[in-house]
């Protein structure tokens, strides 16, 4: 770990050296390694986000279809066919010319009367067998109700107000006291600055719980317990995760400029503010993600300081306790869980490049 | 790698003894005050609550009534030592599900990685970013996903199990991945794999840093991809494995929001996802057991230090650190 850290910019996560081809031949067996392997990889994707597909399709479907273990995967509805005045359940009926879409008029054991919905002008017709053998016919019917309904039972606006507000002031304390504390460990030497930076990252591996009780009962006697004080203040403190990051990328960036800056007569506070940070723009943004997310997914905090006080809970717990209150129609919770996930899965899609430059930096040797 | 290789570099680092001089002065005061800020916090938020934790775990109180604190010198030590089945059941139901999720975990991620890192894959870059992406679920909504998918009647799971080998595993006798004791190891082992996202990452990182020519070489010498796997690649990415195993360790003791949300922490089935860190929540904030909280907080501490210092130990027989050889 002798080399400092790469820049960003400078270690792309894309394309690995492929040599050039030698051989001509080999272009044929190369398309059909490729082939296998992005099939191999699609298959496993599509494994993998399976869940996904079953929420946003469970979300999107009726109560009845939930519950019905018969009904289609995909969000649908009984077809139904109007015939002189009435509405008939449609069934698929096995015939000699292929399945038919029969609508079903007088219900009998052993034959029942039909209208074809093709062509209902032929009249009822007879067929024999037991129609309660037949499968019904489904049409793709989507349920757009159900996300209106959980944005109006989790309260959704307030609570993403919460956690807006929560992730937002947050971030930015986060982010800016970290690059404060990052810049002393970068570039001045003092005594103890090894040890203290070891003191440092070695908080990154300790479990908060073994703080939190006094934590706890410390804003406990503040009157801090149900508010939001708590779960906010410490952040601007810097966490060690952020602070080692933004170290790494600072310590890339060449001196010669702040030795510039130095000579003309700006102290370390302007050297900080205006040739470290325009620099450094690519990391803080990268930081900021990060800790958004982590804020965006807090659980366990808010869930034992806010716990006497619902009315101002996040989404994570909001959506936990629906979970609670609405558990016997899961088509309302796959559509809170998703509107959860919209905001940071939007800002993820936008921002994936400086968000995965920066996880690789701080993997990174 | 990474943080934990700047742990071993600073250490070997010495820091200069002789007097300061004028210049020197200033740069440690300018030093101090950036990072008297984080000072100030790791006193605020990390010593002084440490050393609390640890005198709070010879009291005996509620935070509601302090006057009626009581000493009781180890007494919470011996509770939880000897007296409590809880914890011993809730380590071992904790280390049994480590033993099976953070192989699987690990396992996942390098291959993703290999998969993702090789030059045959069409669009890398858009599977990158999808394989990524469940690891932006927030955990809550992921869990709940997760809890839909696995139900034995109306989850894709078990219709894809019944579809594919053609087996009755739907419907109320079907496959209880959530309400059997075995079974639900495998299940919460399945939702962690939404998490390994970052791990995927710094897999991929390290292998793009694994030099061509190792390949080149083996290639001449006739070696196969399974070989070349074993003997360059799992040794040159041995460092981020070793990471994600220290992390990996420390985050399953603190296993918390996935048996919370799909149990309310009653532990079913059988107290089987009764975890360590659910027996701290139940003590610490439903009981409002402040002292014993404490207690198993600060065991969790000591059985972390004891698994990271273990891990550490073992380093040196498994972990290659190219750089060290410069």
């Amino acid at each position: 770990m002798a080399a400092p850290a790469t820049r960003p910019s400078a270690a792309p996560v894309g394309t690995p050296a492929s040599a050039p081809q030698r051989v001509d031949g080999m272009h044929a067996r190369n398309a059909v390694v490729r082939a296998a392997i992005t099939s191999l990889v699609l298959v496993i994707l599509l494994l993998y986000l399976m869940p996904l597909g079953y929420s946003i399709a469970t979300s999107l479907k009726s109560k009845e279809q939930v519950s019905d273990v018969n009904a289609p995967i995909l969000p649908s509805a009984p077809e139904r066919f109007e015939f002189e005045g009435q509405t008939y359940d449609v069934y698929r009926v096995p015939t000699d010319e292929g399945e038919q879409r029969w609508a079903l008029i007088t219900p009998g054991r052993n034959s029942s009367m039909f209208v074809d919905t093709e062509n209902p002008d032929a009249g009822l017709f007879e067929w024999e067998g037991r129609w309660r053998t037949l499968t019904p016919a489904y049409r793709l019917a989507f349920q757009w109700s159900n996300y209106q309904r959980a944005y109006e039972f989790i309260d959704f606006i307030r609570l993403l107000g919460f956690t807006l507000m929560y992730a937002g002031i947050t971030t930015i304390a986060a982010t800016a006291s970290a690059a404060i504390v990052a810049y002393g460990f970068a570039r001045f030497k003092f005594p103890f600055r090894n040890v203290l930076f070891i003191v440092l990252i070695s908080t990154i591996i300790l479990p908060p719980q073994v703080t939190l009780v006094p934590t706890y009962a410390f804003f406990f006697q503040l009157g801090w317990v149900g508010t939001w004080l708590p779960l906010i203040v410490p952040q601007f403190f810097s966490n060690a995760y952020n602070v080692f990051l933004l170290r790494q990328y600072f310590m890339t960036i060449p001196t010669s400029m702040e030795e510039a800056a130095r000579i003309d007569g700006a102290g370390p506070i302007r050297t900080f503010v205006s040739v470290i940070l325009p620099q450094a723009v690519p990391a803080l943004i990268a930081v900021s993600l990060f800790h958004f997310f982590f804020a965006w997914n807090d659980f366990f905090g808010p869930l034992i300081y806010l716990a006497g006080n619902a009315d101002i809970n996040p989404l994570a717990v909001g959506l936990f306790r629906f979970n609670g209150l609405y558990s016997s129609e899961p088509q309302l919770i796959q559509a809170a869980s998703i509107l959860t996930m919209i905001i940071p899965l939007l800002i993820f899609f936008f921002a994936q490049r400086f968000f995965m430059q920066g996880i690789v930096l701080t993997g990174d040797k | 790698m990474a943080f934990l290789d700047e742990i071993q570099r600073a250490r070997r680092e010495k820091t200069p003894r002789e007097k300061l001089g004028r210049m020197a002065r200033w740069e440690a005061r300018w030093g101090y005050a950036f990072i008297a800020l984080w000072m100030v916090g790791f006193s605020l938020w990390y010593l002084i609550p440490m050393a609390a934790s640890l005198v709070f775990s010879l009291f005996d109180f509620e935070l509601t009534n302090l006057s009626a604190a009581r000493f009781v010198g180890l007494g919470n030590w011996r509770r939880l030592l000897f007296e409590d089945p809880l914890v011993w059941q809730s380590l071992r139901v904790t280390f049994t599900f480590a033993l099976i999720s953070l192989p699987v975990g690990m396992v996942s991620a390098f291959f993703l990685a290999v998969l993702l890192n090789s030059k045959h894959l069409i669009a890398a870059n858009l599977f990158r970013t999808l394989f990524y992406a469940p690891a932006m679920v927030p955990a809550v909504a992921g869990v709940l996903i997760w809890s839909g998918v696995l139900d034995p009647t109306t989850g894709w799971i078990n219709r894809l199990i019944a579809f594919v080998f053609q087996v009755d595993a739907v419907g109320p006798n079907g496959i209880r991945w959530l309400a059997d004791p075995v079974l639900v190891y495998v299940a919460y082992t399945l939702i962690g794999l939404w998490g390994i996202g970052n791990a995927i990452l710094y897999n991929l990182a390290s292998l793009q840093g694994v030099p061509t020519e190792l390949y080149e070489a083996a290639d001449i010498d006739g070696a196969g991809w399974w070989r070349k796997l074993t003997a360059i690649t799992v040794p040159m990415v041995s460092p981020v494995i070793f990471y994600n195993l220290v992390l990996g360790v420390i985050a399953l003791l603190q296993f918390f929001v996935t048996p919370y949300v799909l149990t309310g922490g009653s532990g079913f089935p059988q107290g089987q996802t009764y975890y360590y860190m659910i027996h701290f929540f139940k003590q610490a904030f439903g009981f409002l057991n402040m002292g014993y909280g404490a207690t198993i907080a600060w065991f969790m501490f000591l059985i972390a230090l004891g698994i990271t210092v273990l891990l550490f130990g073992t380093a040196k027989y498994w972990v290659y650190y190219a750089a060290e050889r410069r």
